[in-house]
């Protein structure tokens, strides 16, 4: 009984975007930040909000520079905001867990319950019904976990909960393996990674092509409302999705690109670049979907190869160098090509926008 | 909580925010303020980054803009048409499209001014001590401007009949419309600057000590045009640049025939030309020993005088002028790039000939005071301004710099505080510059591109013909969208990305209009992405000490 809910929601908040975005080009210092003083406080992030939830507070354990507790706090912030405060969620063992509930410790701001591992898209769904039985459904519930979490381990049960349509949008942080566990293959992790399962040594070093789940996919094949995926260095694009599956009933499929300094060996400050530079490659396709149908992608804006978001991370560090293997990097570099071709990721040439021309100004005056 | 516990539970439920994760740091993000490298080419020291951090609101922005710039140049007006904004050429914007314009901001805030009758603030406290100026041009406008904001009194003896000195005798007024000039020189003189005309200092000590002076800030400029011998017939009219620009000032009307002939290739030389060419001269020609990219004169000023019709004979000297011919010699560089004789020879009729071959001072109001040093024809000061006759400070074109008016206006500043620090016993001391902000400080991802805004220029039919302003300002909204251009480099613009991009929620937004934020470093794990991501490099990681 999956709610087929009318898309207004989607609509509406894609055009906001656009006219914010229009306005936003001429305050050009404002245009890619999180707040800006010259734009009114309706058209920043809610991340540039003195009276964000901070739904993941201070002195959490994420490792220096963690993507994924920065993705978190994004989302349920902006949950939070849509959803006036009325939020529960439902997590997945995994990194997210342990760093921020060392017992007897906790982090949330919100009332928050831990699952086992393959079980949060379940535990979100009795919440949601649990909700309705009670006539509380102005309380929303947020399902989340990490990639192993989602794509491998709690994959039946979240297939189940996007068949039924139970009323909880699932949001995944994937950082591309087992961080927690010391860093093992997950099937969300990318070809020729090294992993601690993945090693790089013999012909085929890293991960293998071929393998892994394409989730976004995956939960777009079960025809639910609304599919998204999103970076942790768009907080714009990343709010305004979290708003608009905050706007639908039904079940809905967030994931988020958080990458991990520790697995992937990256510095802690580059975390926000990866996360750029992984949607400017094209490797990660940033888009939303309707019902199954893709409805909109985020656009290259300073297209760049592979190479420049893989020599940031020391997992892929066995292609490069006296030994590398640079047709192991051409075939990643394929990959992107592949995913810009079939998203159409790249811009067509738009004029800025800009007040009226000298031209015409000079005509005026003479 | 206390007392009895759930099943299996021993320990109070406690936050998160008790466990200090500050104590994991060895580097820690500090807020820094860098030098914008557009406030560090200025020669008149403007904090042009600042002004233009006002500006970018708009509205009441602008007077708070004008404020700001006016605190280290009283000429913005002025300055954002004559200046060769050397700031443009540094600034950071220049690498990622088109350097930001400016010159045509901060003309659009002095006319704004202008129009709107904004004052200048007036000093806070008079110290009863009274500063003699020479010169009212723009050195010594800037010093008695400064001087009298540092509470001196201020009297400025002027030689000619009118305030302005090179702006306006050396600028012609198709560049500065006279009454953008006055309207500028009239506000500093309604601060309470005494200004007597037609008044020449003859001996400068001998002035101070009747008119009971305790300083004196020398700005006479460089009005003896150079002269260069050419043997010409009788009947062959020869004049200088400087004389032809200040006659024509004082209402005369030069008669230059119609092929007009100039020698020099500075920028001198194409305003004679271009203002040869609005007097009815058919045919203009600069005449240079060298080639355009060695000509001293500025890239805009040549490709304007083309554009009006200003013809260049490169690689050419005069050996004399007889019956209305001039005989050239061709040069050919040597590889030093010194010009040398050919020994070949050329001929170009004209009507006059024009000499514009530079300036020199005329220091004859200095004769016989002690202390003075005069080399290659200029007066020397210390870095503080001052000749070596104590009191007596000069700057401008008397001193040995660069000759323009920019720089002039950043002396009589330097000179206005070091002759306030020397007269109150406190030497004035300039603070320490801080660090450059470097294009590879910037995180230029984060700033949308946009092409820059021109300025409309006057159709060159129309500019032949008369004195009109050749190039117009900046309509309000293109004001406001070329000042939202700048990159803010170094310099915090508030735009929160520290605080949205930090995982630990470890800065803190003090939200206030102008506050900015804070590291909290109970929390702060020194990972660096605030630094990162930072648009305009305003936070660096520093090590911490262990």
């Amino acid at each position: 009984m999956s709610e087929r809910v009318d898309n207004e929601a989607v609509e509406r908040s894609r055009e906001q975007a656009a006219i914010h975005h229009q306005r936003v080009r001429f305050y050009q210092v404002g245009s890619h930040v999180v707040g800006n003083r010259l734009l009114d406080p309706e058209q920043r992030t809610v991340q540039a909000r003195t009276d964000r939830s901070n739904a993941i507070t201070s002195g959490h354990r994420a490792c220096r520079g963690c993507g994924e507790a920065l993705g978190a706090r994004y989302v349920l912030d902006a949950a939070m905001r849509a959803s006036d405060g009325k939020l529960i969620a439902a997590n997945a063992t995994g990194c997210l867990e342990v760093f921020s509930t060392p017992f007897p410790e906790s982090s949330w701001q919100l009332p928050w319950i831990h699952s086992v591992f393959g079980n949060a898209p379940a535990v979100a769904s009795g919440i949601a019904a649990a909700q309705r039985a009670k006539g509380r459904e102005e309380v929303r519930v947020i399902g989340q976990g990490g990639d192993g979490g989602t794509v491998d381990i709690g994959f039946g049960c979240l297939s189940g909960m996007f068949e039924r349509g139970d009323d909880v949008l699932y949001v995944c942080y994937d950082n591309e393996a087992y961080m927690n566990t010391g860093v093992q293959r997950s099937g969300a992790t990318p070809p020729a990674a090294r992993t601690a399962n993945t090693k790089p040594i013999g012909t085929h070093p890293g991960n293998e092509f071929g393998q892994g789940k394409d989730m976004p996919r995956i939960a777009m094949a079960h025809r639910i409302p609304y599919v998204a995926t999103a970076t942790v260095s768009d907080p714009h694009d990343l709010e305004r999705k979290v708003e608009a599956a905050m706007g639908i009933r039904g079940a809905r499929y967030l994931h988020v690109f958080v990458p991990c300094p520790l697995g992937w060996g990256s510095a802690s400050h580059d975390t926000i670049k990866l996360a750029r530079l992984v949607k400017e490659t094209g490797l990660f396709p940033v888009f939303e979907a309707v019902d199954g149908e893709v409805t909109a992608v985020s656009k290259i804006r300073r297209r760049v190869p592979v190479e420049e978001y893989l020599k940031l991370q020391r997992r892929y560090a066995h292609l490069f160098g006296e030994n590398g293997h640079l047709e192991i990097v051409a075939r990643l570099q394929a990959i992107a090509d592949r995913n810009i071709d079939e998203y159409g990721l790249l811009e067509v040439d738009v004029a800025p926008n800009r007040p009226n021309s000298p031209e015409t100004r000079q005509g005026e005056g003479s | 909580m206390s007392g009895r516990k759930p099943y299996a539970i021993t320990l109070d439920v406690g936050s998160s925010l008790a466990n200090h994760t500050g104590s994991w740091r060895d580097e820690r993000a500090v807020y820094v303020d860098r030098m914008p490298p557009c406030n560090d080419a200025c020669p008149a020291g403007e904090n042009v980054q600042a002004w233009l951090y006002e500006a970018e609101e708009g509205g009441e922005g602008y007077e708070r803009a004008w404020r700001k710039l006016v605190e280290e140049n009283p000429f913005p007006a002025t300055m954002g048409r004559v200046c060769y904004h050397p700031c443009e050429g540094a600034c950071n914007r220049g690498q990622l499209d088109e350097a930001v314009g400016i010159h045509a901001v901060e003309r659009f805030l002095g006319d704004e001014a202008i129009r709107r009758g904004w004052a200048l603030e007036r000093a806070a406290e008079p110290s009863g001590k009274r500063v003699l100026v020479v010169g009212a041009g723009p050195s010594g406008l800037s010093a008695a401007y400064h001087l009298t904001r540092l509470g001196h009194q201020v009297k400025i003896h002027e030689a000619g009949p009118l305030a302005g000195g090179m702006m306006r005798f050396g600028i012609p007024r198709y560049r500065l419309p006279r009454q953008v000039l006055e309207a500028e020189v009239q506000r500093i003189l309604d601060l309470g600057v005494e200004l007597v005309l037609d008044r020449k200092v003859e001996n400068v000590a001998a002035e101070m000590r009747e008119g009971g002076f305790d300083a004196a800030f020398l700005a006479v400029g460089a009005h003896i045009g150079r002269r260069a011998y050419v043997p010409a017939g009788e009947a062959d009219r020869i004049v200088d640049a400087v004389s032809l620009l200040e006659g024509l000032e004082e209402g005369e009307r030069p008669l230059l025939g119609r092929r007009v002939a100039i020698y020099g290739g500075g920028n001198t030389a194409m305003d004679v030309a271009r203002t040869a060419r609005r007097l009815g001269a058919r045919d203009a020609v600069v005449v240079y020993r060298r080639t355009r990219d060695r000509m001293p004169a500025h890239d805009f000023e040549v490709e304007e005088a083309e554009e009006e019709g200003v013809m260049m004979r490169w690689l050419s000297t005069i050996k004399h002028f007889e019956d209305g011919r001039l005989l050239l010699e061709r040069m050919e560089l040597d590889e030093d790039g010194f010009p040398q004789p050919t020994g070949e020879t050329d001929s170009l009729e004209a009507d006059s000939l024009v000499l514009a071959l530079g300036q020199e001072a005329d220091l004859s109001l200095l004769e016989g005071v002690e202390g003075i040093e005069v080399e290659d024809g200029v007066v020397k000061v210390g870095s503080d301004m001052m000749t070596g006759h104590p009191g007596v400070f000069a700057g401008g074109d008397m001193v040995p710099a660069e000759r323009t008016v920019t720089v002039g206006v950043g002396h009589g500043k330097l000179a206005a505080r070091n002759i306030d620090g020397w007269l109150r016993g406190d030497p004035y001391e300039h603070l320490p510059r801080p660090e450059l902000a470097g294009f590879e400080t910037l995180n230029t991802w984060y700033y949308a591109d946009a092409p820059r805004e021109h300025q409309p220029q006057l159709e060159a039919a129309r500019r032949t013909s008369g004195f009109e302003e050749v190039v117009g300002g900046l309509a309000p909204d293109n004001a406001l969208f070329e000042a939202r251009r700048c990159l803010s480099c170094g310099n915090c613009f508030s735009c929160d990305n520290c605080y949205g991009v930090c995982p630990d929620n470890a800065v803190i937004k003090l939200g206030a209009p102008g506050e900015r934020y804070e590291i909290d470093y109970d929390y702060c794990k020194g990972c660096g992405i605030c630094v990162e991501e930072c648009p305009c490099g305003a936070i660096e990681m520093v090590p911490e000490e262990v």
